[in-house]
């Protein structure tokens, strides 16, 4: 008798915790399933490629700083947002970010295509002080940056592990990563084998000393390299509905 | 003997901790390894400390419940909530202050905007938010089930498990240790640590249920339920990542479109099931509790429950609309949203309606005020939800700060009311005194409590649709009116009305932390009873007119 | 599996299929046999038998 009360509770708190478990699953499986299989869910256009490694270190200080709390990445097919930001997103894109950088919020403007629209001078003071150049700016004061080497411990392994998560980096392009981390932005020597690896990668000093790689000359090269992959005049929307 | 093996267990981890010292590269990662260490030291200590030597040999862990209920993890929870509550907001009125006054964080890294803010975020809804639920879900099965907790040393072990996580996420963030998605930013390690405490935490609460010695399973334990497995399921999901090598650092497996959606499909359901759904199953016992009436509809609960869970799920993609994600998801993403206003009021409506015979005590007692306030709270915010969620209203919300007027309206009034009335109930209960120090205080800090949100969230929706609106405008020539720092420019009054909000708020929460404070003290304040005044017919739920009034015509 | 597919089916048979799940959870709230459990039920909270509860 105890036994067969025991066994009815048991069956229900189970029953309860598998309906509820798969009453919750449905939504997700409808939802994210399909976005990995159709076919049209990213956009076929040229010129997406993996990060450089210096601009996957200067994304990761955008992240290790919360730049996202502020910025987005992700401009929206109006016309203000055209007028201010430039052509709309692509899923395209961000298709290699591990994790997206979309944000939320726009408490200062979207960063999807900043790439190319100020000097490297303009961002090295910016991030210093951003009220230098924007005296109505918001934005907190990043001095430390300018200061700060760069970290290049085991920069393969970071490009190791993006391959690991489906980021397509070549054998050549990890044996190569931390050489060509410096090559980007410190050394004189020949840019061609890290443009080759990585087309339309911006080979200069960034942060205004071109003797030490700071953590300032990656967020920079990041930032100036943010929409500048797609030519997005070759982009045909009607080849493209979703 | 398990006493043994768990400390054995702690050892372990507490090895692993010197590991991460010894070959960590970075000071975040290597402070971590302090913590940990120092975390698993004192869990050992008190795992053996408290053994003592049972009467026929060996060791056993001494019974401090005494055959009742199992409370001192609650008392543990209701000081921990108060806590962290304190911090959360406190972190929230500095970056408020920060948004003000930009020069606030002197180019200091720990201090800028972008690392304290998810410090915010986490501490509200993840340390206070997080306690509050421990605590009441602990009390609520104890007492729905009449059964003590299972495995009372597993519920310490989900409490403190729970506040290490909380502090290795929050430190983690100042040190610049975050993965970036919002509302689940710690790294792998810490989303692991998460997971062992959250496996600890069902196993406690299922326990608990299937020992119970009341036949049916009450709703209140259904929310709670449902809280606890969908959380599991959207963390591990959400979190999935590589590390690279063994340090701070990991890359999720998602990315771009998928991982966006991916990433909201959590987000907006740590708002549905964590911040919702946990909390109604608090608002299903204690509001019927403190009214002292059942609640209005038991079906509806039901109903309540199975619509609720069902369709908060789909929601995540209005996070998400007019971006690079794809068409379909964003249509089905608002629909799911709209429909979502229906479950919603349909709780709140059951809430209210519990009152229903006891209005008076709106009056008389301030912690039915809160809870009711609560509820109004949530009946606008899940109003403001779905209307957000219209693809053409949130081409103009979304960016801006109306979000961050809706989500604190919905924070602030909803969670936060109802889980201050919800530590107002179990304060004196868990203390073991007669009654709390001071229920004028309460009615000061609901007073403040709700001036602080008046000022917050209007001046966050005028802030929020005037940005929209300048954001898009356009002149007779065809160019925009203005520039990005122009509307930036435009917010600072708003922002610091927003600041006073927040400040008055905490104000009110300070406020009860004096007043449970000097409960746990077991004080009385020496002060007139609240419900002195209007006399009034039970029978009608009318105040009784004085002899000699105008009668109203009916 | 297309779009094309996939949307075809959930403006069908996906629609009628989670219609009736609901209306079966409805119905089963509602049935006549639930009143007096659900009577029983929502009196739980008043049942542990706790001093100055």
């Amino acid at each position: 008798m105890a036994f067969e009360s025991h066994a009815k509770i048991e069956r229900n708190v189970t029953i309860l915790a598998v309906l509820t478990l798969v009453v919750v699953m449905i939504g997700g499986l409808v939802q994210l399933v399909p976005l990995f299989f159709l076919e049209n869910t990213i956009e076929k256009v040229e010129g997406v490629r993996p990060y450089t490694p210096l601009e996957l270190a200067g994304r990761n200080i955008y992240i290790r700083e919360g730049c996202y709390t502020c910025h987005s990445q992700m401009i929206r097919p109006f016309r203000d947002e055209a007028e201010r930001f430039g052509h709309y997103s692509l899923a395209a894109e961000s298709m290699y970010d591990h994790p997206f950088q979309w944000g939320s919020k726009r408490t200062g403007p979207d960063l999807a295509r900043v790439g190319n629209r100020y000097s490297d001078e303009w961002h090295a003071q910016h991030l210093v002080n951003p009220r230098d150049v924007v005296p109505e700016s918001i934005m907190p004061a990043y001095p430390f940056l300018k200061e700060r080497l760069l970290d290049t411990t085991d920069i393969a392994g970071h490009l190791k592990a993006n391959r690991t998560v489906g980021v397509p980096y070549s054998d050549e392009q990890v044996k190569n990563a931390l050489a060509d981390m410096q090559a980007q932005a410190v050394s004189d020597g020949d840019p061609t084998d890290l443009q080759r690896r990585y087309p339309k990668a911006q080979v200069r000093d960034f942060d205004g000393d071109p003797t030490r790689l700071t953590e300032m000359d990656a967020l920079i090269a990041y930032l100036q390299m943010l929409g500048t992959l797609v030519d997005l005049d070759a982009y045909v929307p009607e080849q493209n509905r979703r | 003997m398990t006493s043994f093996l768990q400390a054995g267990a702690y050892l372990l981890f507490g090895i692993l901790s010197l590991f991460m010292i010894a070959t960590a590269t970075s000071a975040g990662f290597a402070i971590h390894g302090v913590i940990i260490l120092i975390a698993c030291i004192l869990a050992v200590v008190t795992t053996v400390g408290r053994l003592q030597p049972s009467p026929n040999g060996g060791w056993i862990v001494p019974d401090t419940a005494n055959g009742g209920y199992h409370d001192g993890v609650i008392k543990a929870g209701v000081i921990a909530t108060v806590f962290w509550g304190v911090v959360g907001l406190l972190v929230g009125v500095v970056i408020a202050a920060q948004l003000t006054f930009p020069t606030l964080g002197w180019g200091i890294e720990y201090l800028s905007f972008g690392r304290l803010r998810p410090v915010h975020t986490s501490a509200v809804i993840f340390a206070f938010g997080g306690n509050a639920l421990l605590a009441t879900s602990f009390w609520v099965v104890q007492r729905t089930c009449r059964a003590q907790l299972w495995a009372p040393g597993l519920a310490w072990f989900v409490f403190w498990g729970y506040q290490l996580f909380i502090v290795l996420a929050a430190s983690g963030y100042v040190l610049g240790i975050t993965q970036s998605k919002e509302y689940a930013e710690p790294e792998w390690y810490v989303d692991l640590w998460l997971t062992i405490v959250w496996v600890a935490y069902l196993a406690v609460y299922v326990g608990t249920i299937v020992k119970r010695r009341e036949p049916h399973i009450y709703v209140a334990n259904w929310f709670y339920l449902a809280f606890i497995i969908t959380i599991a399921m959207l963390h591990v999901v959400n979190n999935l990542a590589v590390p690279v090598g063994f340090g701070p650092k990991s890359y999720g497996v998602w990315a771009g479109v998928q991982d966006a959606l991916t990433q909201w499909w959590y987000g907006h359901n740590a708002v549905g099931f964590f911040l919702t759904a946990g909390f109604l199953g608090m608002m299903y016992y204690f509001v019927p509790k403190q009214a002292g009436k059942p609640v209005y509809s038991y079906r509806l609960s039901i109903v309540h429950f199975w619509s609720l869970i069902f369709l908060y799920i789909w929601a995540g993609p209005h996070h998400l609309h007019y971006t690079a994600l794809p068409d379909w998801a964003q249509f089905l993403g608002m629909t799911f949203s709209i429909m979502l206003w229906m479950p919603s009021w349909g709780g709140m409506i059951n809430g209210l309606m519990t009152l229903e015979g006891a209005w008076d005590k709106i009056r008389t007692d301030p912690i039915i005020r809160m809870q009711v306030a609560a509820l109004a709270f949530y009946g606008m915010s899940t109003f403001e939800g779905p209307m957000m969620s219209i693809r053409s209203v949130n081409g103009l919300s979304h960016y801006t700060d109306w979000t961050i007027g809706h989500v604190h309206s919905g924070a602030l009034g909803w969670v936060g009311m109802i889980s201050f009335s919800s530590m107002y109930f179990l304060a004196p209960r868990v203390f073991g005194v007669a009654r709390l120090y001071s229920l004028r205080m309460i009615n000061w800090h609901f007073w403040m409590a709700m001036g602080g949100i008046t000022l917050y969230t209007a001046s966050m929706w005028v802030a929020g649709i005037m940005q929209g609106l300048m954001w898009r405008e356009f002149n007779a020539e065809g160019y925009l009116v203005y520039s990005f720092a122009e509307v930036t420019a435009a917010m600072h009054p708003y922002y610091l009305i927003r600041l006073a909000g927040g400040v008055i708020y905490l104000g009110g929460a300070l406020m009860m932390v004096w007043n449970i404070w000097m409960t746990a003290k077991g004080r009385v304040r020496d002060e007139a009873p609240l419900d002195a005044g209007t006399p009034h017919n039970p029978h009608t739920d009318r105040p009784l007119v004085p002899v000699g009034a105008a009668q109203p015509a009916e | 599996m297309d779009y094309q597919t996939l949307r075809t089916f959930a403006d069908s048979w996906g629609l009628v299929f989670m219609g009736a799940v609901f209306l079966i959870a409805i119905g089963w709230a509602l049935r006549p046999g639930a009143r007096t459990s659900n009577d029983d039920a929502r009196m739980i909270p008043f049942r542990d038998d706790e001093a100055g509860q």
